[in-house]
């Protein structure tokens, strides 16, 4: 099961990044994304898989296809760069690749465990308010101030030009 | 953790994810494009926090909360690129990343 | 010490009169500055005679022997190391509290006199700064207790004195003038500074009083005995430090070869002229060596007083045959008091040091003393003079007696004085001097003697030329007697030409402090000969000058080509600008300028240049691409990764 989830995560995210379609671009990506969300649920942590579904699946790829729809004549295909300023890029990208899952092969000597935990909604949601180490109350806490001042600039950014000349007359 | 398969395998799709996600933001020539291979390296690393944390110290949850972090922040971070994306739109009419050379000599 | 105390006020209200009259040049028109300047000086004035009275008659005999006060203001002002520090502090001693008679007696004069010559010239407020600013040096170089400090006043002296040459700045030879005054002294003041940090390293002091104590030179006899070696030409390091000091008098004094600006330094005011350069300034090259008497004396048995006497008497010889044939009336009475200065110099070159040996001392300070008098006296008149002829030269003067009978009356006394005729001042002075010359050296005496015959000679011919000789017609603007104010300073000066001869001065000054008796030997042979050669001097002049004869012309031509070089200062002016130019600027300075230009600044633009290329070839990186920036960016990351796993 896990090794079809990730041969699908592998195959579509190098769809998703070669095509030259944009629509089909973002297609991809988010089976990409539904399949991680399997990954979590595979691993008994079943409160981040839904909201890696609903969160990322469902809110941020739909904001993708909003701002895809709204920009881009999505029929045409994107330019491609030449094949000559690709092979850098490749070359880094598998080299460091390969090097990378060398570099972890060879580190021998971890004690993972050997029984599988479930992480119930209960065991988040204390961790999230405690106050002592461990606690993620803080983060919590400045995380809705970030996401409020998220919402304020992407909204101020993106107005519409009329409503910007309105206020200045 | 997931019966059957190892620490390492797991560690290599995700570094394998995060590189692909690597080619995308330096080969493609469209905005969005390249935001959506950052949406595929962030996602290679929450997978890479929840997964360590399962396997190595499964009684502290740090690593799990934190990716849910992650993801409000990968959320906030992509509402503001592509309102920026969309006022560069306005201004002129192409998403081409040929648009935003201009700090060149 | 607190007997006197107060006496930091003597040098600081001139530097307050400055300041405000400085600050206030443009808002007070005359006469208020030169009242306000005057009333300073009218302070210091009687502070002095007060600290004079003091010192002299109250305070200051101690076991017969005056004894030195010496009032700290800051001790330790500059530090280097634990024995050797600048202090501010305050010398009272018999030459100084007699240069503080001096100074600010002449310096009244010259600030009443200047209320009427200075009279409606747009820089009257500023003259009487300048003034007052001169002032407080001179009073902070008399005053000064330690051989740094004086060096400090020296140089404040000679801006003073650059300032008021210059003041009429409108004219280039007056601004030429005080250049060269100024460079030449500082030229002078550069081995004055070298022989300061001599005289300090070796003598573990710059103190005045820790330097002239029989402990410091004794130890540095002994030293100079030990070290044979560190000697240069026969004189130890010692003697050479304290020969560099007196070269940084030789320059602020006129000898020769320094004394090039003194003729030029005419072109001031002559009230300028009357304080500065006959009465003050430069005679502080006599009274450095005055101070350091006991180190000049005790070292290497007088080996730099010999050097002091000897260009004293050269000089006194060489200004008075170039007196001789001067036209300019300031000319000639800068050439002479070139002289007297030579005059004072060799006294204290072949004085000796204790009581009665110390004659030479003694009458050196007591010229000084007169010469301030009878030479400032001199300058007043002459500005008198050229006030109402509007000319400095002899060829338009002439039966000027008519028309300023007081000011013929007063030149006359100061002639007498100067010519040493007894009763005036300079007869007793001056005869002490060739006194002690005698007893030292019969050589210097005989350039004394044969410079006295000279002095008279000139003197009257100046007298003589200007107030006798042609009748000339003044035409429309007949010459006036002097303004009043003008008249009291001069007659102030002369009456005390007449009577500061019967000053005891021996029992009041003397190079080992204890008061001895000196008097004239009226029947000594010396005397009556050095009479007998002033009056002929002025009889041979009054020959020549009293009515308009053709004897010197006919003098001058035969002495042909000497007459010539005599006249023109022996060229050196014209040899000093020779050296400078050929010598210094077009062999030595042009290639070093060549060298800055072309060689350092031309690395420097070398050093701009290679950046601005290098910079050429390197912006390519700069592509605007963000994927670009990425790929840099990712393959930094990694590489510095690798580094860091693979080869740590």
């Amino acid at each position: 099961m896990f090794y079809l989830l990730s041969a699908i995560i592998i195959v579509f995210a190098v769809l998703s990044v070669t095509s030259r379609k944009l629509y089909r671009a973002t297609m991809y990506l988010l089976f990409v994304l539904i399949a991680v969300s399997g990954l979590y649920f595979m691993m008994e942590y079943n409160f981040m898989g839904a909201v890696q579904l609903s969160v990322y699946a469902g809110g941020i790829m739909v904001l993708f296809i909003y701002a895809v729809m709204m920009t881009d004549k999505i029929g045409e295909p994107m330019r491609s760069i030449s094949n000559k300023r690709k092979i850098l890029p490749i070359v880094v990208t598998i080299g460091t690749a390969a090097l990378a899952i060398y570099a972890i092969y060879s580190y021998q000597g971890i004690a993972a465990t050997k029984e599988a935990t479930v992480t119930t909604v209960e065991q988040i949601g204390s961790k999230l308010l405690t106050y002592e180490a461990g606690g993620f109350v803080l983060p919590f806490e400045v995380i809705s101030i970030l996401l409020l001042a998220a919402m304020i600039g992407a909204i101020v950014i993106a107005k519409a030009k009329k409503l910007v000349n309105q206020e200045k007359n | 953790m997931i019966e059957g398969v190892s620490l390492f395998e797991i560690m290599s799709l995700t570094t394998i994810l995060f590189f692909i996600g690597i080619y995308g933001f330096l080969t493609r020539t469209n905005l969005i494009a390249m935001l959506m291979s950052l949406e595929l390296m962030v996602n290679a690393e929450a997978i890479n926090f929840v997964a360590i944390n399962k396997y190595l110290s499964p009684a502290v949850l740090q690593g799990q909360v934190f990716s849910l972090f992650i993801i409000a922040l990968a959320a906030a971070e992509t509402a503001l690129a592509l309102a920026i994306i969309l006022h560069l739109y306005r201004l002129t009419t192409t998403i081409d990343v040929k648009e935003v050379e201009e700090l060149k000599y | 010490m607190n007997a006197f105390s107060y006496i930091y006020l003597i040098p600081l209200i001139p530097l307050l009169a400055f300041l405000f009259l400085g600050f206030t040049a443009k808002k007070i028109k005359e006469p208020v500055s030169g009242y306000v300047g005057t009333a300073g000086l009218l302070t210091v004035f009687g502070l002095s005679l007060y600290t004079a009275y003091k010192y002299f008659f109250e305070v200051g005999l101690v076991n017969g022997k005056y004894e030195p006060y010496k009032v700290m203001i800051k001790e330790g002002w500059v530090h280097f190391t634990d024995k050797l520090a600048i202090d501010i502090g305050i010398l009272v001693d018999p030459i100084s509290v007699m240069m503080l008679i001096v100074v600010s007696t002449v310096s009244l004069m010259v600030h009443i006199y200047s209320l009427g010559y200075m009279h409606s010239d747009t820089g009257f407020s500023r003259f009487y700064a300048y003034l007052s600013l001169f002032t407080f040096s001179m009073l902070g170089l008399v005053l000064s207790s330690n051989l740094f400090m004086i060096y400090i006043f020296w140089e404040l002296v000679g801006v003073s004195s650059f300032l008021l040459i210059g003041f009429y700045f409108e004219k280039p030879s007056a601004v030429a003038a005080s250049k060269k005054a100024f460079i030449v002294t500082r030229f002078a003041d550069m081995f004055f500074l070298i022989g300061i940090l001599m005289v300090g390293y070796f003598g573990q002091s710059f103190d005045f009083e820790t330097l002239n104590s029989p402990s410091t030179y004794e130890t540095i006899q002994a030293w100079i005995v030990n070290h044979q070696i560190f000697s240069f030409m026969g004189l130890s390091l010692f003697t050479w430090a304290l020969i560099l000091v007196y070269i940084g008098g030789m320059g602020k004094s006129a000898m020769f070869p320094l004394h090039i600006w003194l003729p030029d330094a005419m072109e001031g005011p002559t009230p300028v002229s009357a304080l500065i350069h006959a009465a003050t300034m430069v005679v502080a090259g006599v009274y450095l060596v005055a101070r350091l008497f006991p180190l000049y004396y005790h070292i290497e048995d007088g080996a730099a007083l010999r050097v002091v006497a000897v260009v004293g008497a050269f000089s006194a010889l060489f200004a008075a045959i170039i007196a001789l044939t001067q036209e300019d009336i300031k000319r000639v009475l800068a050439f002479s008091t070139m002289s007297q200065i030579g005059y004072m110099m060799l006294a204290l070159g072949v004085s000796g040091f204790e009581g009665h040996e110390g004659l030479g001392y003694m009458a050196g300070m007591f010229h000084l003393f007169t010469h301030a008098m009878f030479k400032a006296l001199l300058f007043l008149t002459a500005g008198a003079i050229i006030h109402a002829v509007h000319s400095n030269f002899m060829k338009d003067m002439g039966g000027l007696h008519k028309y300023m009978p007081v000011s013929s009356f007063v030149f006359l006394i100061a002639a007498l004085a100067i010519s040493g005729i007894p009763p005036f001042a300079g007869f007793f002075s001056k005869d002490e001097i060739l006194t002690a010359a005698f007893e030292y050296d019969k050589f210097l005496w005989l350039i004394g003697f044969l410079v006295a015959g000279m002095t008279a000679f000139y003197m009257f011919r100046l007298y003589f030329r200007i107030f006798f000789n042609k009748q000339t017609d003044y035409g429309d603007h007949k010459p006036h007697e002097a303004p009043k104010t003008m008249l009291i300073a001069m007659v102030f000066l002369a009456f005390l030409t007449i009577v500061a001869g019967f000053i005891p001065f021996s029992e009041l000054i003397s190079a080992d402090r204890m008061p001895f008796h000196s008097h004239i030997h009226w029947g000594d042979p010396l005397v009556i000969a050095s009479i007998l050669m002033a009056a002929s001097g002025i009889g041979i002049a009054y020959l020549m000058y009293y009515k308009e004869t053709a004897y010197p012309q006919k003098v001058a031509s035969a002495m042909g080509s000497g007459y010539k070089w005599a006249k023109n200062k022996f060229y050196f002016d014209e040899l000093y600008i020779f050296i400078t130019h050929k010598i210094i600027f077009d062999k030595i300075s042009k290639p070093i300028a060549w060298f800055d230009r072309n060689v350092i600044d031309g690395f420097m633009n070398l050093l701009g240049v290679t950046v601005e290329k290098t910079a050429e070839k390197i912006k390519f990186i700069q592509t605007g691409r963000m994927q670009d920036y990425a790929m840099y960016f990712v393959s930094g990351v990694i590489a510095i990764v690798m580094f860091i796993v693979y080869f740590r």
